[in-house]
């Protein structure tokens, strides 16, 4: 199973680093929810995988079971889960601002900063005519 | 508002469903985050499954609706969760130990079992995954 | 030595008063400034008795205990001598730089960091510690660089400036190098440890290595060849600065350094080697190199770089006569080169021109200006019954005893001596005596100008006449210091008729020659130096630089294009690189892939991840995309819950649904997918993404091949219920064991939602504001 998983792990970081070497924004955002993917799934392969076990101690029972899931992967891999979701929320909404205000979503147009360029041009005329 | 809820207001069923699912959802993420510490759950599991239940009410009914219901600002709530996972961590100081050191009372209270402060952490950590994932995503349903 | 120790915050509190007092007294302000230093040679001078004892009264404070640092200063004979030049001759500098610099609006940025510099200079005296040295010392370069570019205005000065601290600096790392080789090598870093351990440092192989970076600081330091190339553009520096730091005091550090550790390194094979020659080399080429100058200070720095390179050679010698003579000419070439240098200050502040082809003639004007160079150069020119004959004197003694070519050593060393004394006449004689060749207005100045370098002179004087006095006082102590024993030391103006004498006559009409048919060689030469330096080390270290720029400039441009794809395209393939070869490598150790436990449904979800993966690389609408994502996120769920861990199973099935439902809310605003890159590109990137893709996968099965290390699961596994009454050992992980980390994980969801919350509101209020 070591070796299925570590299969699907390279399909999708493969994936997710074609994506993030696009030029769209959105391709990019595809690209790194991949990666998180992948990195979830490579901790969760660094440790022993044993199906039905999960890292519990049983209810009335004082000694942990001789075989069980390793909890370090898993409690690594959860909060990776969690932030993942909060980096995906601001990513997107980055890209949707960005886009909204660039209008673009080519990396190679996005010279400027904050202020779109067409604007900041607008308010130098304005300002030479006042 | 978007398009896509407007759409979705018109089906009867989801939200006639969502109306009923919420309450049972609610305490069922509670039950998630009480238990967490022996079996399978805890704050961020219990948060997670209360967020979908509200953010379900408001995608079936309306996000005003969900705002209406909600008796507090969802941004609040991430305060308040961080606060008591701060305070839990503060709680040894004063008995002498080092910050966050897990500090537990004698005795077991019936329904919730040992009480402690890494339960305190927990819920902290509830309150502020239901409060990120509501403000994060009624901001955008709002936009 | 505590009381010595205290006088030398006198320094500092000066460095501090000075802006007030030259508000309060501007023209007297260098004068008052001036009280600090003397103040710190009277408290030198009550130790002196203690020095000729043989005593090396010390104070040790405690510093970074824990790495076994402490700040030890020890006077020794050694650091009694130059702490004497340096605060004496800093005495002078003061009272003749607030005359100089008088009325010049950085005037009291002068003082201060003259001050400063002359503090940290006394530090590095004292040390004995040899990471209080190395402080001292970097901090000497550091108010060097601020020196020579005090009228920073100019971008030649600047220039020195950098050219300057970039060698010195340089330098500075190479010795710090070294002494921490020597620490490791003795367990120590105080500088009495490394004498006591010398046999322990000559028997490892890493000495040489030490002495090789220790050597490379003082050399550049010492502006030794081929790194005396700095010294003379230092002369961008205002005179007092260049009399008293760039040859008086400064580059003198370097030559302490090594006459400091002579007693530690001074036995292995490559010191005697090794230094001779390069004391040797430099002394040649300043002496050759000052035969092309028409600039007073140049060719006083040349002759400067030439007398640091004989100091250099007679430590190298190291025989009891070189040592002693390195600590005479030490003192007599600071005193008479500093007066020399203040003189041709007071003929640039008198007539604004310092070339020397067309001074003349100032004697009648400026007699007392006159008196000090001409006394000067008698000494520098090692004319008896002067200091500087004494000195020479000694010098040709110890190159006759040099342990290899003595000869050649010796006819060398006449030969630079020959130039630098007809230098001596050229910078002192010619501006003053000879006729003038254009019309000046010369005018002797205040005090402050004529009344330093006349001391200093006078001084080189009283020093040859009596020289018992010098010899009990200063040199045998120093002397005694470096050779780690008692050294007596007879200094006198006749030794008899033997080979130094005639040498030194030699050198004389030698010199006499060389002045007289130097008149008509000099501009004639000009063209012939400019050739020349384009060959010498300055010339390299210019392109050197100039290569370092627009290596910079390349790689910024290759590597910092502000491409996301560019920089990831970089970490990938250096990762893989470095990655991948090993990884194939332990491959062949690995068994063949166990089929195994292998249950179907295990291989239908990778299937489904593999697939999802594949079309969401090519998908083009964004609805897909999200469907395609979810089948990839639900299926990792699910093979989280088929091995063991129900709680990402959960956390995984939520955080899709929620992720969904995020996606819905904004997908119309997102942009639609476009197919922006060219096909070889993205060919080029299937490839990498490939490559990539492999050596993760193979890192993987590598690893878990090796077989995991269970230490911390089990201590978790044991520890949760009886420490943290808890039975879901993850949950109580995440809220108990490693509390701290997930409080640091929320804090950044908060930031995260108060960073989405900002983007929203702030772009909807600019909009708004933009409408209005």
């Amino acid at each position: 199973m070591t070796f299925l998983l570590a299969l699907a792990a390279g399909a999708l970081f493969a994936a997710g680093i074609y994506m993030i070497l696009r030029r769209s924004l959105v391709k990019i955002l595809v690209g790194l929810l991949l990666l998180g993917y992948a990195v979830n799934l490579l901790l969760f392969n660094s440790a022993v995988l044993v199906p039905g076990r999960p890292p519990l101690i049983p209810a009335g029972q004082t000694v942990p079971p001789e075989i069980s899931a390793d909890p370090l992967a898993q409690a690594l891999i959860l909060t990776a889960i969690v932030i993942s979701f909060g980096v995906t929320a601001f990513v997107v909404v980055l890209i949707r601002q960005a886009y909204q205000v660039v209008g673009t979503d080519d990396l190679n147009e996005m010279r400027c900063t904050d202020i779109p360029c067409e604007d900041s041009e607008l308010k130098d005329g304005k300002e030479g005519g006042a | 508002m978007n398009r896509k809820p407007e759409k979705l207001q018109r089906s009867l069923l989801l939200p006639v469903a969502a109306r009923y699912l919420m309450p049972l959802l609610l305490i069922f993420s509670i039950f998630l985050l009480l238990r967490g510490h022996n079996e399978i759950g805890g704050g961020f599991i219990g948060g997670l499954v209360a967020a979908s239940a509200l953010m379900l009410y408001a995608i079936a009914v309306s996000p005003a609706a969900l705002r209406s219901l909600l008796p507090f600002e969802p941004r609040s709530l991430v305060a308040v969760g961080l606060l008591t996972s701060l305070i839990s961590g503060l709680i040894p100081l004063f008995a002498g130990r080092p910050f966050l050191t897990g500090l537990w009372l004698k005795t077991e209270i019936p329904v919730l079992g040992k009480i402690g402060t890494p339960l305190l952490f927990d819920l902290g950590v509830y309150l502020l995954v239901v409060g990120i994932v509501l403000w994060i995503l009624l901001t955008l349903a709002e936009d | 030595m505590t009381s010595f120790l205290l006088s030398l915050t006198g320094g500092l509190l000066a460095a501090l008063a000075a802006p007030w007092l030259t508000r309060r007294f501007p023209k007297r302000s260098g004068w008052l400034l001036a009280l600090a230093p003397l103040g710190i040679l009277v408290s030198l001078m009550n130790l002196l008795p203690a020095l000729r004892n043989g005593e090396s009264p010390s104070v040790s404070l405690a510093w970074a205990e824990s790495l076994g640092l402490s700040a030890t200063f020890q006077l020794d004979g050694l650091g009694a001598l130059l702490a004497a030049l340096v605060a004496g001759i800093g005495a002078l500098v003061l009272i003749y730089g607030g005359a100089y610099l008088s009325g010049h609006p950085n005037l009291t940025r002068f003082y201060v960091v003259v001050l400063l510099f002359m503090t940290a200079m006394l530090g590095l005296a004292v040390s004995a510690n040899a990471l209080l040295l190395f402080i001292f010392w970097e901090l000497t370069s550091i108010t060097s660089f601020l020196l020579i570019g005090f009228e920073h205005e100019r971008p030649a000065a600047r220039a020195a400036a950098w050219q300057a601290l970039l060698v010195t600096g340089g330098g500075g790392l190479a010795l710090l190098a070294g002494f921490i080789l020597l620490g490791n090598l003795t367990g120590s870093y105080e500088i009495p440890q490394w004498i006591a351990q010398k046999e322990v440092i000559a028997a490892s192989p890493q000495s040489t290595a030490a002495f090789l970076l220790i050597l490379a600081g003082a050399m550049t330091k010492s502006a030794q060849f081929p790194f005396h190339f700095w010294l003379p553009n230092a002369m961008e520096a205002p005179t007092p600065v260049s009399a008293y730091l760039h040859s008086a005091t400064m580059v003198k550090a370097g030559v302490f350094l090594l006459a400091r550790l002579l007693p530690a390194l001074g036995g292995l094979p490559a010191w005697q080697g090794l230094i001779p020659w390069i004391g040797l080399a430099t002394l040649l080429t300043g002496a050759l190199l000052s035969l092309g100058q028409a600039d007073l200070k140049k060719l006083l720095a040349y002759t400067t770089v030439a007398s640091l390179g004989a100091l250099v050679m007679l430590l190298g010698i190291n025989t009891p006569l070189s040592v002693k003579a390195a600590m005479v000419f030490l003192p007599a070439h600071a005193l008479y080169k500093g007066a020399l240098f203040l003189v041709a200050g007071g003929v640039d502040h008198a007539v604004h021109t310092r070339d020397i082809r067309d001074l003349g003639g100032l004697g009648r004007a400026m007699p007392l200006t006159a008196a000090a160079a001409g006394l000067a150069a008698l000494s520098m020119a090692g004319i008896p019954p002067f200091f500087g004959f004494i000195a020479k004197e000694v010098v040709y003694e110890s190159a006759l005893g040099a342990p290899a070519l003595a000869a050649w050593v010796t006819a060398l060393t006449i030969l630079a001596n020959i130039i630098l004394a007809a230098a001596a006449g050229w910078v002192a004689l010619a501006p003053f005596w000879e006729k003038a060749r254009k019309d000046l207005h010369p005018h002797e100045g205040g005090a402050g100008l004529w009344l330093p370098p006349l001391i200093l002179a006078a001084l080189g004087l009283v020093s040859g006449l009596l020289p018992e006095l010098a010899a009990k006082n200063w040199i045998a102590p120093a002397v005694s210091s470096v050779l780690g024993k008692p050294y007596e030391v007879k200094l006198s103006l006749w030794h008899g008729l033997n080979l130094p004498l005639l040498f030194s006559l030699i050198t004389l009409l030698a010199a006499v020659l060389l002045y007289t048919l130097r008149v008509a060689a000099r501009s004639a030469d000009a063209d012939a130096w400019q050739h020349l330096a384009r060959f010498g080390p300055a010339a390299m270290y210019a392109r050197g630089l100039k290569g370092l720029l627009s290596f910079a400039a390349l790689q910024t441009r290759l590597l910092q294009s502000g491409y996301l794809r560019v920089y990831v395209l970089f970490i990938t393939l250096f990762t893989v690189g470095m990655a991948l070869p090993p990884a194939l490598l332990s491959m062949r150790a690995l068994p063949p892939a166990v089929w195994t436990g292998v249950r179907f449904y295990d291989v239908i979800l990778v299937l489904i991840i593999v697939t999802a993966a594949f079309f969401v690389v090519r998908a083009t609408s964004r609805l897909a995309t999200i469907a395609l994502l979810g089948a990839i996120g639900f299926s990792i769920a699910i093979l989280f819950l088929l091995y063991s861990a129900p709680d990402l199973a959960m956390t995984q099935f939520a955080v899709e649904t929620l992720t969904v439902i995020l996606f819905v809310l904004v997908i119309y605003r997102l942009p639609k997918f476009s197919r922006l890159s060219s096909r070889p590109a993205r060919l080029r990137d299937i490839l990498i993404a490939g490559l990539g893709g492999l050596m993760m996968t193979l890192l993987m099965l590598v690893v878990s091949y090796h077989g995991q290390d269970s230490r911390l699961a089990s201590f978790f596994m044991e520890n949760s219920l009886p420490k943290a009454y808890g039975r879901n050992v993850v949950n109580v992980i995440l809220v108990d064991f490693r509390g701290f980390d997930t409080l640091g994980e929320i804090t950044v969801l908060a930031i995260a939602a108060v960073g989405v919350f900002a983007l929203v509101r702030g772009a909807a209020k600019r909009k708004g504001e933009r409408h209005e």
